[in-house]
């Protein structure tokens, strides 16, 4: 399948260098290669700059409201698990207002991608702090510097038993793509969090600092199978920050629990049940 | 069939006790017994938010007629502790009684009233000799309200051994417990003025209004239920996860009622009939993903189960105070179908039309009862549930050469609505405004196109609710008074005119069932001496009809501390109307 084949007629509105042209790219390139049918994918966005991501992909999609793609991809996959369901989300949709129900999400093991375009810092607002944005880091909102720890993606992941812990780096096109794919492929809740470059408004994390830092996992014979040594590797960040799965299991994945899946999906049931044997219950 | 009871042809049964001590499955059991034994029956629990002690009471107030609502003056009481004696024995009706455990410690002079007997069982002796739980007293009881009444204990033990399947032991000494409470009335030769004879069961069921608005959403082909709990709708979402295998629903306990009502429109986007449920607290919450649903055209449905606020306010108990946030909550302009029904039956009736509404206007249709209604057990006739599922504009295959546009300018305003997964039309849907493509757009010709198509509809909706008889009107068409309301105060209104009608004073109810679309013609009926009840502090059903019809109330009653309308409450104000 050419990736063509994922092109939208609308005009993209992103900064000129923002990460968010190489996650689009690499998420069709990803989608083409696997060769899933569009009309059997649906991408959710919240609210952000990634937020337009829907526009500017062609399979069926839903733009949601701040912080609320999780339940509502949910709630897809649940009505017809056949769908391939990706989520979209930046770092505050999915850190501040989204936090909520991200836990909840990898617990349930959602059979879903959960991509976080993770820039470190509001882009759409013009620049404020984020909950991923560093200790110290000066925007409008923290001129002193941000006050609070950051939240770590990928931590919070690990401790909500998320089946797929992923991070890659937005200036890593091909590593983007492999990990995308073992993450759409995925039986169970994946994240995939992306270390998105915001041109305008982060000038610390730059596409410079993250060339200067990051190193793959894979090639240092890391064990995905391990929890702890996940959670080490997840907490590293400085000198060195590391890129790739960090963790994954096989879990069954969410719809299994429900009895009323077990006949295909939902959405393809009939409607009418026998309610003469529902009211005798009252009768 | 015969039904005497002290003041009219109703005999009222107050059962309380503790939480935890089985106070309102007691009374559950006890209409139900009365149902197959040929009787309407209305019960109404009261109790705190409590799960074990605090107060818990459960009235039932039955007749061989259609009985809409509890009274406040019993005919007798069970009572399962000393306090229920204490608080309810003085508002017995002369001649009544009141049944308690005889090892209650209990004093000569706190059994106040020379005018009502005292029935004291062994309660608590007969279950011990019988080596069941302590629970099992209010069997024992039961059994001994059977006998005061004059009933064939057959019925209660018919549908305990039923609650029981399967469990044997259990029932023979459930049985074995009727017995002996019957056996003690006997006994003893207790005298009682209330009598009831039965006849054959009916066709009917008994059942509260959430358990009527499940089953209304199961009979419309809801299949995905995501809810929070709260009360007084938690019931609901008790149903659903107690029935998902038969049922066939998928059900989940959401992390927010946030995240209940996002799950409702992904569902609905993805081409399955989903509803919430929730109270004032939770709706609040839902309020945001509710214009999510309205902007992206999918079809939701969520029942907003009144009690008093603000905040959490008398947690467990009713209100009508959230009509004007139910028909203008939520930011931006859209149209949405409020439906109040008034008893159980048109919880049933009025949730299934919901899910079709919904789907035909692609809309979010709220369903608003307050907490007397779907708390409360009614006996119905059992519910028609036949060819009742209208879809709409559901489409599930795309042939045309045409692209497929979720949001098509059409004529009527609603667009056909494929769902995603159908070959050849990719579905987006988008809360940002946007083209019939469904990308986002802020141009003003564009965003001018798009909202005048959602509001298109609105003449359609209007005329669609027209049908489903959004005001009712009961009673005289020329009548001394005019007695407009809305939800549960339906019951207590229907009993008050009969009793008025007794006194020669002829009245007539109008029963406002749909509050959004506000329906046409309200006004034919408002005039004469006019008189609104609501149980709420500002009359909202009134600042509605003043500002749809120009209509101003000089007379309302209005009650707002959490508990039902008493119909003897209510007929004493419409006398003092009347003078």
């Amino acid at each position: 399948m050419s990736i063509k084949h994922f092109d939208t007629p609308t005009t993209n509105t992103w900064c000129p260098g923002c990460g968010n042209f190489a996650i689009l790219m690499t998420v069709k390139q990803a989608l083409a290669e696997l060769d899933i049918p569009r009309e059997d994918i649906v991408a959710v966005t919240g609210i952000g700059c990634h937020g337009k991501f829907t526009d500017y992909i062609n399979v069926n999609g839903i733009h949601t409201i701040h912080g609320r793609v999780l339940p509502v991809a949910t709630a897809i996959k649940i009505a017809n698990h056949r769908l391939k369901v990706i989520g979209f989300a930046g770092d505050g949709d999915a850190f501040n207002i989204g936090i909520g129900h991200f836990a909840h999400a990898a617990r349930r093991n959602v059979n879903m991608t959960y991509v976080i375009h993770d820039n470190l810092i509001y882009g759409l607002t013009t620049g404020q702090t984020s909950p991923t944005s560093k200790q110290g880091f000066i925007t409008k909102t923290s001129p002193r510097g941000e006050w609070s720890i950051a939240i770590n993606p990928l931590t919070q992941a690990l401790t909500a038993h998320a089946s797929f812990v992923s991070r890659t780096f937005a200036g890593e096109p091909q590593h983007m793509k492999e990990v995308l794919m073992q993450a759409i492929q995925h039986e169970g809740f994946a994240l995939v969090d992306v270390l998105q470059p915001c041109v305008s408004w982060n000038k610390v994390n730059t596409y410079q600092f993250y060339r200067e830092r990051v190193y793959k996992l894979e090639d240092e014979n890391h064990d995905t199978s391990d929890w702890n040594k996940a959670f080490l590797k997840a907490e590293e960040w400085g000198e060195r920050i590391p890129i790739g799965v960090f963790y994954r299991e096989d879990r069954p994945s969410y719809e299994k629990n429900f009895p009323a899946l077990a006949n295909g999906p939902l959405v393809d049931q009939p409607l009418e049940r026998d309610m003469d044997a529902l009211f005798k219950e009252y009768m | 069939m015969k039904c005497t009871g002290l003041i009219d042809d109703t005999v009222t049964i107050g059962i309380g006790g503790e939480a935890g001590q089985g106070v309102g499955r007691s009374g559950m059991l006890l209409g139900k017994a009365l149902m197959r034994a040929g009787f309407h029956a209305f019960g109404n629990i009261d109790y705190p938010s409590l799960i074990r002690g605090g107060h818990n009471y459960y009235t039932v107030r039955t007749s061989q007629r259609k009985v809409t609502s509890i009274q406040e003056k019993p005919d007798l009481v069970v009572a399962l502790n000393k306090e229920t004696i204490l608080i309810h024995q003085s508002e017995i009706n002369p001649g009544g009684g009141i049944i308690y455990d005889e090892k209650e410690k209990i004093e000569e002079n706190e059994l106040a009233r020379s005018d009502i007997e005292y029935y004291p069982i062994p309660m608590t002796d007969i279950v011990k000799e019988l080596g069941g739980p302590d629970i099992m007293r209010n069997t024992v009881a039961l059994g001994a309200v059977t006998a005061l009444v004059g009933l064939d204990s057959m019925h209660l033990k018919e549908i305990v051994s039923e609650t029981f399947e399967g469990r044997e032991k259990i029932i023979k000494m459930n049985m074995a417990a009727i017995d002996r409470g019957w056996e003690r009335v006997i006994e003893f030769d207790y005298g009682f003025s209330c009598s009831m004879e039965g006849g054959d069961r009916p066709k009917r069921m008994w059942l509260t209004g959430n358990e009527a608005i499940a089953l209304g959403a199961v009979a419309a082909g809801c299949k995905f239920y995501p809810a929070y709990p709260m009360t007084p709708a938690s019931p609901v979402l008790h149903y659903f996860t107690g029935h998902d295998a038969e049922t066939e629903t998928a059900v989940i306990q959401t992390e927010s009622e946030i995240a209940a009502m996002c799950m409702t429109v992904g569902a609905s986007f993805a081409g399955v009939r989903a509803m919430t449920s929730t109270s004032g607290g939770g709706f609040c919450l839902m309020t945001e993903a509710l214009s999510m649903a309205a902007i992206t055209e999918n079809p939701v449905v969520v029942m907003l189960g009144q009690r008093p606020g603000p905040s959490t306010g008398l947690a467990t108990y009713s209100a009508q105070s959230d009509l004007l946030f139910a028909v203008y909550g939520a930011h931006g302009e859209f149209q949405r179908i409020v439906l109040a029904p008034g008893d159980v039956e048109e919880c049933f009736y009025l949730t299934t039309h919901a899910f079709n509404l919904a789907e035909r206007f692609q809309i979010p249709v709220i369903i608003l009862p307050d907490k007397n209604t779907i708390e409360s057990h009614e006996t119905v006739e059992k519910f028609n549930s036949e060819n009742m599922i209208d879809r709409g504009k559901l489409i599930r295959e795309w042939e045309s050469d045409e692209e497929y546009k979720r949001y098509k300018y059409v004529e009527d305003g609603v667009s056909p609505r494929a769902v995603p997964g159908t070959k050849n039309a990719l579905v987006l849907a988008n809360s940002n405004e946007h083209v019939e493509r469904g990308f986002v757009t802020s141009k003003s010709p564009q965003t001018i196109a798009m909202i005048d198509k959602r509001f298109r509809k609105i003449p359609h909706i209007k005329k669609a609710v027209e049908k489903l008889e959004p005001i009712r009107v009961y009673g005289s068409d020329n009548p001394d008074i005019t007695i407009v309301g809305w939800g549960s105060t339906k019951g207590p209104m229907l009993e008050a005119m009969g009793m008025l009608s007794g006194e020669g004073i002829s009245a007539r109810f109008v029963q406002v069932r749909i509050m959004e679309p506000f329906p046409e013609g309200l006004n034919q009926y408002l005039t004469g001496k006019t008189i609104l009840f609501e149980t709420n502090r500002s009359a909202e059903l009134g600042t509605l009809v003043k500002l749809n019809s120009g209509y101003s109330f000089e007379h309302v009653g209005l009650r707002y501390d959490g508990r039902p309308f008493d119909p003897y409450e209510v007929v004493s104000r419409i006398k003092e109307v009347l003078q």
